[in-house]
Protein backbone atom coordinates (compact mmCIF):
# COMPACT_ATOMS: atom_id res chain seq x y z
CA UNK A 1 0.00 0.00 0.00
CA UNK A 2 2.80 2.42 0.77
CA UNK A 3 4.55 1.76 -2.26
CA UNK A 4 1.17 2.56 -4.12
CA UNK A 5 0.65 6.28 -2.16
CA UNK A 6 4.64 6.92 -2.51
CA UNK A 7 4.43 6.23 -6.68
CA UNK A 8 0.90 8.22 -6.22
CA UNK A 9 2.41 11.34 -4.65
CA UNK A 10 5.39 11.09 -7.15
CA UNK A 11 3.54 11.39 -9.93
CA UNK A 12 1.57 14.28 -8.54
CA UNK A 13 4.54 16.21 -8.03
CA UNK A 14 5.82 15.13 -11.68
CA UNK A 15 2.38 16.30 -13.10
CA UNK A 16 2.12 19.21 -11.27
CA UNK A 17 5.54 20.11 -11.96
CA UNK A 18 5.29 19.91 -15.99
CA UNK A 19 1.80 21.53 -15.77
CA UNK A 20 3.31 24.87 -13.70
CA UNK A 21 6.64 25.06 -15.50
CA UNK A 22 4.58 25.44 -19.14
CA UNK A 23 5.86 22.53 -19.95
CA UNK A 24 2.47 21.17 -21.38
CA UNK A 25 2.24 24.18 -23.42
CA UNK A 26 3.46 22.61 -26.84
CA UNK A 27 4.14 26.56 -27.78
CA UNK A 28 7.32 26.36 -25.23
CA UNK A 29 8.42 23.00 -26.11
CA UNK A 30 8.60 24.04 -29.75
CA UNK A 31 9.84 27.57 -28.93
CA UNK A 32 12.67 26.18 -26.97
CA UNK A 33 13.79 24.02 -30.06
CA UNK A 34 13.34 26.92 -32.21
CA UNK A 35 16.74 27.95 -32.56
CA UNK A 36 15.90 29.85 -35.65
CA UNK A 37 12.97 31.30 -34.27
CA UNK A 38 11.69 33.26 -31.27
CA UNK A 39 14.02 31.20 -29.05
CA UNK A 40 12.43 30.57 -25.67
CA UNK A 41 14.72 29.35 -22.56
CA UNK A 42 11.90 27.88 -20.32
CA UNK A 43 12.95 24.15 -20.96
CA UNK A 44 16.05 24.88 -19.78
CA UNK A 45 15.21 26.19 -16.66
CA UNK A 46 12.77 23.44 -15.87
CA UNK A 47 15.46 20.81 -16.92
CA UNK A 48 17.98 22.39 -14.66
CA UNK A 49 15.62 22.82 -11.55
CA UNK A 50 14.86 19.40 -12.09
CA UNK A 51 18.30 18.34 -12.13
CA UNK A 52 19.25 19.79 -8.93
CA UNK A 53 16.43 17.56 -5.97
CA UNK A 54 17.29 14.40 -8.84
CA UNK A 55 21.61 15.15 -8.13
CA UNK A 56 21.08 15.28 -4.78
CA UNK A 57 19.04 11.79 -4.13
CA UNK A 58 21.46 9.80 -6.68
CA UNK A 59 24.56 11.27 -3.89
CA UNK A 60 22.60 10.17 -1.11
CA UNK A 61 21.70 6.52 -2.89
CA UNK A 62 25.29 6.49 -3.59
CA UNK A 63 26.28 3.53 -0.81
CA UNK A 64 23.27 2.41 -0.14
CA UNK A 65 21.92 -0.54 -1.64
CA UNK A 66 17.96 -0.55 -0.74
CA UNK A 67 15.22 2.76 -1.33
CA UNK A 68 13.27 3.04 1.69
CA UNK A 69 10.60 0.73 1.22
CA UNK A 70 12.82 -2.02 1.13
CA UNK A 71 13.51 -2.68 -2.68
CA UNK A 72 16.91 -2.42 -4.60
CA UNK A 73 18.40 0.54 -5.96
CA UNK A 74 18.84 0.81 -9.93
CA UNK A 75 22.36 -0.33 -10.95
CA UNK A 76 25.40 1.49 -12.22
CA UNK A 77 23.94 3.05 -15.73
CA UNK A 78 24.95 0.96 -18.54
CA UNK A 79 27.67 3.08 -20.32
CA UNK A 80 26.91 1.55 -23.87
CA UNK A 81 25.58 3.96 -26.70
CA UNK A 82 24.31 1.80 -29.23
CA UNK A 83 22.02 2.21 -32.02
CA UNK A 84 18.78 1.46 -30.56
CA UNK A 85 19.61 4.96 -28.65
CA UNK A 86 20.78 6.69 -30.90
CA UNK A 87 18.32 6.01 -33.89
CA UNK A 88 15.57 6.09 -30.94
CA UNK A 89 16.41 9.20 -29.64
CA UNK A 90 16.72 10.92 -33.00
CA UNK A 91 12.85 9.29 -33.97
CA UNK A 92 11.78 11.01 -30.22
CA UNK A 93 13.44 14.14 -31.15
CA UNK A 94 11.80 14.15 -34.57
CA UNK A 95 8.14 13.82 -33.26
CA UNK A 96 9.30 16.16 -29.92
CA UNK A 97 9.31 18.85 -32.72
CA UNK A 98 6.87 17.99 -34.90
CA UNK A 99 3.89 18.42 -32.00
CA UNK A 100 6.16 19.99 -28.76
CA UNK A 101 5.04 16.89 -26.77
CA UNK A 102 6.75 14.32 -24.66
CA UNK A 103 5.42 11.65 -22.82
CA UNK A 104 5.10 12.72 -19.19
CA UNK A 105 3.77 16.27 -20.56
CA UNK A 106 1.07 14.21 -22.89
CA UNK A 107 -0.05 12.40 -19.89
CA UNK A 108 -0.32 15.36 -17.57
CA UNK A 109 -2.52 17.25 -20.15
CA UNK A 110 -4.95 13.97 -20.52
CA UNK A 111 -7.80 15.96 -18.35
CA UNK A 112 -8.21 19.06 -20.50
CA UNK A 113 -6.27 18.49 -23.69
CA UNK A 114 -9.35 17.95 -25.47
CA UNK A 115 -9.34 15.46 -28.68
CA UNK A 116 -6.51 16.43 -30.52
CA UNK A 117 -4.15 16.04 -27.67
CA UNK A 118 -6.15 12.43 -27.42
CA UNK A 119 -5.14 12.06 -31.16
CA UNK A 120 -1.67 12.05 -30.07
CA UNK A 121 -1.70 10.15 -27.11
CA UNK A 122 -3.56 7.26 -29.13
CA UNK A 123 -0.64 7.28 -31.59
CA UNK A 124 1.95 7.15 -29.00
CA UNK A 125 1.00 4.36 -27.45
CA UNK A 126 0.52 2.47 -30.67
CA UNK A 127 3.81 3.41 -31.20
CA UNK A 128 5.06 2.14 -27.69
CA UNK A 129 3.31 -1.04 -28.60
CA UNK A 130 4.77 -2.01 -31.98
CA UNK A 131 8.36 -1.04 -30.26
CA UNK A 132 8.99 -4.60 -29.16
CA UNK A 133 8.19 -5.37 -33.18
CA UNK A 134 10.70 -2.42 -33.99
CA UNK A 135 13.66 -3.29 -31.78
CA UNK A 136 13.58 -7.58 -32.90
CA UNK A 137 14.22 -6.03 -36.28
CA UNK A 138 17.32 -3.84 -35.61
CA UNK A 139 18.56 -6.96 -33.97
CA UNK A 140 18.31 -8.90 -36.93
CA UNK A 141 19.68 -6.60 -38.86
CA UNK A 142 22.69 -6.00 -36.24
CA UNK A 143 23.47 -9.52 -35.78
CA UNK A 144 23.49 -10.22 -40.07
CA UNK A 145 26.26 -7.81 -40.79
CA UNK B 1 5.32 36.21 -20.00
CA UNK B 2 8.54 37.52 -18.05
CA UNK B 3 7.98 35.38 -15.20
CA UNK B 4 7.80 32.04 -17.53
CA UNK B 5 11.52 31.37 -16.28
CA UNK B 6 10.87 31.31 -12.76
CA UNK B 7 7.65 28.99 -13.18
CA UNK B 8 10.11 27.14 -15.18
CA UNK B 9 12.26 26.72 -12.40
CA UNK B 10 9.88 26.08 -9.77
CA UNK B 11 8.43 23.52 -12.03
CA UNK B 12 11.25 21.67 -12.66
CA UNK B 13 12.29 21.20 -8.75
CA UNK B 14 8.67 19.97 -8.47
CA UNK B 15 9.50 17.70 -11.35
CA UNK B 16 13.11 16.31 -9.77
CA UNK B 17 11.31 15.98 -6.38
CA UNK B 18 9.11 13.91 -7.83
CA UNK B 19 11.89 11.47 -9.33
CA UNK B 20 13.39 11.96 -5.90
CA UNK B 21 10.79 10.39 -4.06
CA UNK B 22 9.90 7.33 -6.97
CA UNK B 23 14.19 6.51 -6.56
CA UNK B 24 14.88 6.89 -2.95
CA UNK B 25 11.18 5.78 -1.70
CA UNK B 26 10.13 2.95 -4.56
CA UNK B 27 13.49 2.40 -5.72
CA UNK B 28 12.77 3.58 -9.03
CA UNK B 29 13.42 5.64 -11.80
CA UNK B 30 11.22 7.98 -12.95
CA UNK B 31 10.94 7.69 -16.64
CA UNK B 32 7.69 8.36 -18.06
CA UNK B 33 8.02 6.64 -21.55
CA UNK B 34 9.35 3.41 -19.25
CA UNK B 35 5.99 3.80 -17.28
CA UNK B 36 3.73 3.88 -20.02
CA UNK B 37 5.08 1.48 -22.66
CA UNK B 38 5.69 -1.59 -19.73
CA UNK B 39 2.19 -1.27 -19.37
CA UNK B 40 1.31 -1.03 -22.97
CA UNK B 41 3.68 -3.83 -23.90
CA UNK B 42 2.94 -5.73 -20.98
CA UNK B 43 6.71 -6.29 -19.24
CA UNK B 44 5.58 -3.86 -16.20
CA UNK B 45 4.70 -7.32 -14.58
CA UNK B 46 4.34 -6.66 -10.80
CA UNK B 47 5.17 -3.08 -10.78
CA UNK B 48 2.11 -2.74 -12.84
CA UNK B 49 0.18 -1.48 -10.09
CA UNK B 50 2.91 1.04 -8.77
CA UNK B 51 3.42 2.37 -12.60
CA UNK B 52 -0.64 2.90 -12.73
CA UNK B 53 -0.96 4.49 -9.25
CA UNK B 54 2.27 7.09 -10.42
CA UNK B 55 0.04 7.72 -13.50
CA UNK B 56 -2.83 8.19 -11.72
CA UNK B 57 -1.26 11.12 -9.81
CA UNK B 58 -0.06 12.64 -12.69
CA UNK B 59 -3.30 13.02 -14.77
CA UNK B 60 -5.07 14.34 -11.45
CA UNK B 61 -2.42 16.98 -10.10
CA UNK B 62 -2.39 18.91 -13.57
CA UNK B 63 -6.63 18.52 -13.12
CA UNK B 64 -6.98 20.48 -9.93
CA UNK B 65 -4.50 22.56 -10.74
CA UNK B 66 -6.87 23.56 -14.17
CA UNK B 67 -9.43 24.48 -11.45
CA UNK B 68 -7.34 27.19 -10.04
CA UNK B 69 -8.13 30.07 -12.34
CA UNK B 70 -5.57 32.14 -13.86
CA UNK B 71 -2.90 30.19 -12.08
CA UNK B 72 -1.55 28.70 -15.93
CA UNK B 73 -2.52 28.64 -19.38
CA UNK B 74 -4.38 25.80 -19.70
CA UNK B 75 -4.48 26.00 -23.49
CA UNK B 76 -1.77 23.29 -24.86
CA UNK B 77 -1.31 25.35 -27.92
CA UNK B 78 -1.46 21.70 -29.65
CA UNK B 79 -1.89 21.50 -33.91
CA UNK B 80 -5.16 21.22 -35.28
CA UNK B 81 -3.78 19.00 -37.88
CA UNK B 82 -4.60 14.83 -36.80
CA UNK B 83 -2.11 13.80 -39.41
CA UNK B 84 0.80 15.88 -37.88
CA UNK B 85 -0.21 14.38 -34.78
CA UNK B 86 -0.07 10.71 -35.82
CA UNK B 87 2.76 11.16 -36.97
CA UNK B 88 4.61 12.62 -34.02
CA UNK B 89 3.02 10.71 -31.91
CA UNK B 90 4.22 7.11 -33.92
CA UNK B 91 7.76 8.81 -33.87
CA UNK B 92 7.66 9.69 -30.20
CA UNK B 93 6.46 6.07 -29.08
CA UNK B 94 8.54 4.14 -31.09
CA UNK B 95 11.46 6.31 -30.74
CA UNK B 96 11.45 6.02 -26.50
CA UNK B 97 10.52 2.54 -26.13
CA UNK B 98 14.08 2.07 -28.41
CA UNK B 99 16.29 4.58 -26.78
CA UNK B 100 14.82 3.14 -23.15
CA UNK B 101 14.26 6.58 -22.49
CA UNK B 102 12.96 10.40 -23.38
CA UNK B 103 13.29 13.29 -21.45
CA UNK B 104 12.02 12.27 -17.92
CA UNK B 105 14.25 8.97 -17.86
CA UNK B 106 17.32 9.92 -20.19
CA UNK B 107 17.04 13.93 -18.98
CA UNK B 108 16.18 14.28 -15.96
CA UNK B 109 16.96 11.14 -14.14
CA UNK B 110 20.07 9.95 -16.17
CA UNK B 111 22.02 13.43 -16.78
CA UNK B 112 21.83 14.24 -13.08
CA UNK B 113 23.63 10.80 -12.36
CA UNK B 114 26.26 11.45 -14.87
CA UNK B 115 25.07 8.44 -17.23
CA UNK B 116 27.24 8.84 -20.87
CA UNK B 117 23.64 7.51 -22.06
CA UNK B 118 21.80 9.96 -20.61
CA UNK B 119 23.75 13.23 -22.21
CA UNK B 120 24.28 10.65 -25.69
CA UNK B 121 20.17 10.28 -26.17
CA UNK B 122 19.34 13.68 -24.51
CA UNK B 123 22.02 15.47 -27.74
CA UNK B 124 20.03 13.05 -30.15
CA UNK B 125 16.94 14.64 -29.09
CA UNK B 126 17.38 18.03 -28.67
CA UNK B 127 19.51 17.99 -31.98
CA UNK B 128 17.16 16.25 -34.09
CA UNK B 129 13.88 18.44 -32.21
CA UNK B 130 15.54 22.15 -33.04
CA UNK B 131 16.02 20.30 -36.36
CA UNK B 132 12.34 18.97 -37.01
CA UNK B 133 11.18 22.58 -36.22
CA UNK B 134 13.27 24.20 -38.52
CA UNK B 135 12.56 21.83 -41.26
CA UNK B 136 8.69 21.67 -40.18
CA UNK B 137 8.06 24.96 -39.42
CA UNK B 138 11.03 27.42 -41.42
CA UNK B 139 10.87 25.26 -44.22
CA UNK B 140 8.09 23.49 -45.03
CA UNK B 141 5.93 25.92 -42.86
CA UNK B 142 3.15 22.72 -41.88
CA UNK B 143 3.71 23.60 -38.36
Amino acid sequence: MARLVFAFLAGGLFGAGLFLSGMTDTAKVQGFLDVFGAWDPTLAFVMGGAMIPMALAWLYARGRRHSVLGSPLPAAPERRIDRGLVLGSVMFGTGWGLAGLCPGPAIAALSYGGPMLWIFVAAMLTGMALAPMLRTRLDKIVAAE
Amino acid sequence: MQLDWIWGLIGGMLIGTGGAVFLLVNGRIMGASGIIGTLIDGSAGRSSGEKLSFLGGVILLPLLLTLIPALRTVDTHISQMPLVLVAAGLLVGLGTRLANGCTSGHGVCGMSRLSVRGFAATACYILAGVASVAVFRHLLEVI
